[in-house]
């Protein structure tokens, strides 16, 4: 390695460090250490006058190692590797000491002690600045198209806006149907748009593109590769009816089929029949037979020519450099007795509630009976306690307020009673909330601790609440209806998730890197995240999102090449004995066998490799380092904090 | 173990960059103090950590070795708290076999925001360790 030359700069920040620390102090217990060719302290180390100088100092001096000592690494560690970029040296030659956040503001209660700190801390950052080495980007080929798991509203969403890209996009859809969720609400918060109206204009825009390709009744099977270089088998389950269908003849078709089952369309509140169809909500306009259920009795098949038993089941290969997912979510299932549910006959959810309005007729009615009054019981399977589903669903205020003023309006003689835990209406949605007071609807409310009980007296249903908007008095509503303002989950069949290895965040929802800063994408390298599957989202958050997710799945693709992070594992070849626990502590099967000579050892995939470090502890014969974190380095920053 | 009274405890902190190091330097934003005798590495992940690291750190005289763990945070999956955890296990072993008291390493899970918490544990550690160093 070439002899190093290292410049270090301290900064005061303002008075935020040098209040506390005497960086002239720290400045001289450096300036001899060994590599350092320059050391100065200056006012704002970030400012562009600084930043200028350190470029002239880099380009001047030759240095090819610099430290800066500053605020958290978090705030500048891109700044200066950038300083150090544009003065033509490789960024990987810059380390960063923190004596701000982790010394000066730490620390003002004792100023000597920072000072000694400041010291060992610059000492540890030029220790390892005295052994970095410049690292290039991994570059790999990036197949110019984008597969997108789940076709909902933010799948449809995501997929125009890669076709309008110039992006080839495959939308792979679980069901025979496109639409997700939103099929299956009738008018919809808060401009009462249906779901139909909503899904049709995605749908019609999105299949007339050439770029677009829709895969129904299909699943991802099997992934292999990385960013730039996914291969994934897709399995097609067949129709068993031909796309292209007379309708005169298949409704005759349904209603000769005997077999009836409970409609999932429907939350299960109405049946359907084997053979089946869910237009005109959702598209392709095209019936299915659900094989699970069909006894193959054959009643069906003489009367329409189009149903067709000989379909078989294929498998595809696609090929695409990104993967977009957006699968959804699911309602939450009430358990048996949670607030009466499955116990007292009328006890229902908000999707089955929603489902009720859409299908009824001049009078509200459930299990033959008349609908007056309509206690909804709000935050069911939400905001629970440490151990269960601690988040707010977001939509379900807004919906189940939506839905109340829907009902009344078609149903003029319900009443709607809110047993809520504080309405949360954000936004624009605050407006409803409004306006169903203003319709005369009555809101009760209870903490955490003390929710409403649902219970049967032997001839009605009986919902009780210390209201705690009157002082914690008790009040009961006789209610016809309980509605249980259900909130969303995760999938209950979320394997695809692990397919991919996609991270879960503590909602069990999949997991973004960062909140705020990079919500869409995942520590899958090439995987974006959208709607509803990364947590609750109305529609237009689930757009909003699909819209983000779609421009850096492009991003990944666009150009055909992709740069990935140099800081991967290494192995030693002439230590390692292929063991295999490194493989197998791997989280993202980066690491295979290999051959060196007639010597079996372990290869890491550069283009997989996280650069997590799980592999290094577990080599019996420490045959791992992880660059920038060797052993070297680590080692000889540990010597520079012991020197007292 | 060192010779000479100390005021506080030498501990070396492992975090990490994601999780743990952001709430190191929240205690800093919210001027929580600690012993400044607490060096910080930071790591991409906790269970990254090798054993040989932490016994050099007691060979070259630091009283404790802190784990800031990812705990159930961590970006890069699951298995880290798992992971993390058997970090520590074979290190106490070796610390064992080196007749380096166990308790002189110590990990807890300290989320993004867990400041507080990052400072109750290092001074108590600290508190432990001076007992038993300069006693
Ligand atoms: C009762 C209720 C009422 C609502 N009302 C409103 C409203 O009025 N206004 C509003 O803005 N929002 C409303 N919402 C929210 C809205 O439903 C969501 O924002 C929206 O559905 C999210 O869209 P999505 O595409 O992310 O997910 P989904 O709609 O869940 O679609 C996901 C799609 O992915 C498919 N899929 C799942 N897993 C796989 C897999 N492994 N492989 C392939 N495909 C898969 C699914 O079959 C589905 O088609 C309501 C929600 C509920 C529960
Ligand atoms: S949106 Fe309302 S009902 Fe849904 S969980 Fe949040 S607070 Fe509860
Ligand atoms: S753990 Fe070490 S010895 Fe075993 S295969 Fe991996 S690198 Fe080789």
């Amino acid at each position: 390695m070439e002899k190093k030359k290292i410049g270090v700069y301290v900064c005061h920040c303002g008075g935020n460090i040098s209040d506390y620390v005497d960086v002239e102090k720290v400045r001289q217990a450096i300036e001899d250490e060994g590599g350092v060719m320059l050391a100065k302290t200056t006012m704002f180390a970030c400012s562009d006058s600084n930043q200028k100088e350190m470029v002239d100092d880099i380009k001047n001096n030759d240095l090819n190692g610099v430290v800066v000592a500053s605020c958290s690494p978090k705030l500048h560690l891109t700044t200066f590797g950038n300083v150090s970029e544009r003065a033509g040296l490789n960024k990987y030659n810059y380390v960063h000491a923190n004596i701000r956040e982790q010394d000066s503001w730490a620390h003002s209660d004792d100023k000597p002690g920072a000072t000694e700190k400041a010291i060992l801390l610059v000492r540890a950052a030029i220790a390892k600045a005295r052994l970095t080495e410049s690292l290039e980007p991994n570059k790999i080929v990036a197949q110019k198209a984008v597969a997108i798991i789940g076709g909902g509203v933010a799948g449809m969403k995501a997929a125009i806006e890669l076709s309008n890209m110039d992006c080839p996009v495959y939308i792979i859809e679980k069901e025979f149907f496109i639409g997700g969720r939103v099929s299956q609400w009738g008018a919809m918060f808060t401009t009462n748009e249906t779901g139909k109206e909503v899904v049709t204009r995605l749908y019609n825009d999105m299949i007339k593109r050439a770029n677009v390709t829709v895969f129904t009744g299909a699943e991802v099977v099997t992934n292999v590769g990385s960013i730039g270089d996914f291969k994934l088998k897709v399995k097609i389950t067949p129709r068993y009816v031909k796309e292209k269908c007379d309708r005169g003849k298949l409704q005759q078709a349904i209603d000769a089929c005997p077999v009836e089952v409970p409609d999932e369309f429907n939350f299960k509140i109405t049946n359907r029949k084997a053979i089946y169809h869910n237009f005109p909500s959702e598209y392709p306009q095209a019936a299915v037979i659900d094989m699970n259920n069909c006894t193959r009795c054959g009643k069906c098949e003489p009367i329409c020519d189009n149903i067709d038993f000989s379909q078989k089941e294929e498998i595809l290969d696609i090929h695409v450099g990104s993967v977009l997912m957006a699968t959804g979510f699911d309602p939450y299932t009430p358990h048996d007795g949670e607030f009466g549910y499955n116990e007292i006959g009328n006890v229902v959810t908000l999707p089955q509630f929603k489902r009720m309005i859409e299908l009824s007729g001049k009078k509200l009615r459930y299990k033959g009976k008349n609908v007056k009054n309509i206690a909804y019981i709000y935050c069911v399977g939400s905001r629970q306690e440490e151990g269960g589903n601690t988040y707010c669903s977001r939509y379900c205020c807004t919906s189940a307020i939506h839905a109340s003023l829907l009902v009344k309006k078609k149903f003029p003689d319900v009443y709607n009673y809110h047993f809520n835990r504080g309405i949360r209406t954000y936004g624009k949605q605050e407006s409803l909330y409004y306006d169903s007071s203003a319709q005369g609807d009555i809101y009760l409310q209870a903490y955490e601790d003390a929710l409403p009980v649902v219970s049967w007296n032997g001839s009605k249903t009986i919902v009780k609440i210390n209201d705690i908007l009157t002082g914690g008095r008790e009040m009961e509503v006789e209610a016809d209806l309980v509605v249980l303002v259900t909130g969303m989950v995760p999938r209950a069949d979320n394997s695809v998730g692990t397919l991919f290895k996609l991270p879960k965040g503590r909602d069990k929802f999949f997991n973004e890197i960062h909140m705020k800063l990079r919500p869409v994408e995942t520590f899958i390298d090439g995987v974006t995240i959208s709607g509803a599957c990364q947590g609750p989202k109305n529609i237009m958050e689930s757009v909003n999102s699909a819209l983000s997710a779609a421009t850096k799945s492009y991003s990944y693709v666009s150009k055909g090449e992709l740069e990935t992070e140099p800081i991967v594992a290494v192995v030693n070849p002439d230590s390692c004995a292929w063991c295999n626990a490194c493989s197998e502590a791997c989280p993202f099967d980066a690491i295979s066998m290999t051959k060196d000579g007639t010597k079996s050892i372990a290869m890491i995939n550069n283009s997989v490799c996280k650069g997590c470090g799980m592999c290094l502890p577990v080599c019996p014969t420490d045959a791992l380092e992880l660059i920038a974190y060797s052993n070297n380095e680590i080692e000889s920053m540990i010597d520079a904090l012991a020197h007292d | 173990m060192a010779e000479k009274i100390r005021k506080s405890a030498k501990i070396l902190v492992f975090s990490t960059e994601k999780i743990s190091d952001p709430a190191i330097d929240m205690a800093g934003l919210l001027k929580l103090h600690y012993p400044p005798t607490v060096y910080t590495i930071t790591l991409p992940c906790s269970s990254g950590i090798k054993s040989r690291w932490i016994l050099h750190a007691y060979e070259k005289g630091f009283d404790g070795v802190f784990i800031a763990a990812d705990g159930s945070d961590c970006v890069f999956g699951e298995s880290c708290t798992e992971k993390t955890g058997e970090v520590v296990s074979r290190t106490h072993q070796l610390m064992k076999q080196k007749g380096i008291e166990p308790a002189r390493l110590k990990m807890a899970a300290i989320c993004s925001v867990c400041s507080e918490s990052f400072v109750k544990q290092i001074k108590s550690f600290n508190e432990y360790l001076l007992k038993n160093t300069n006693s």
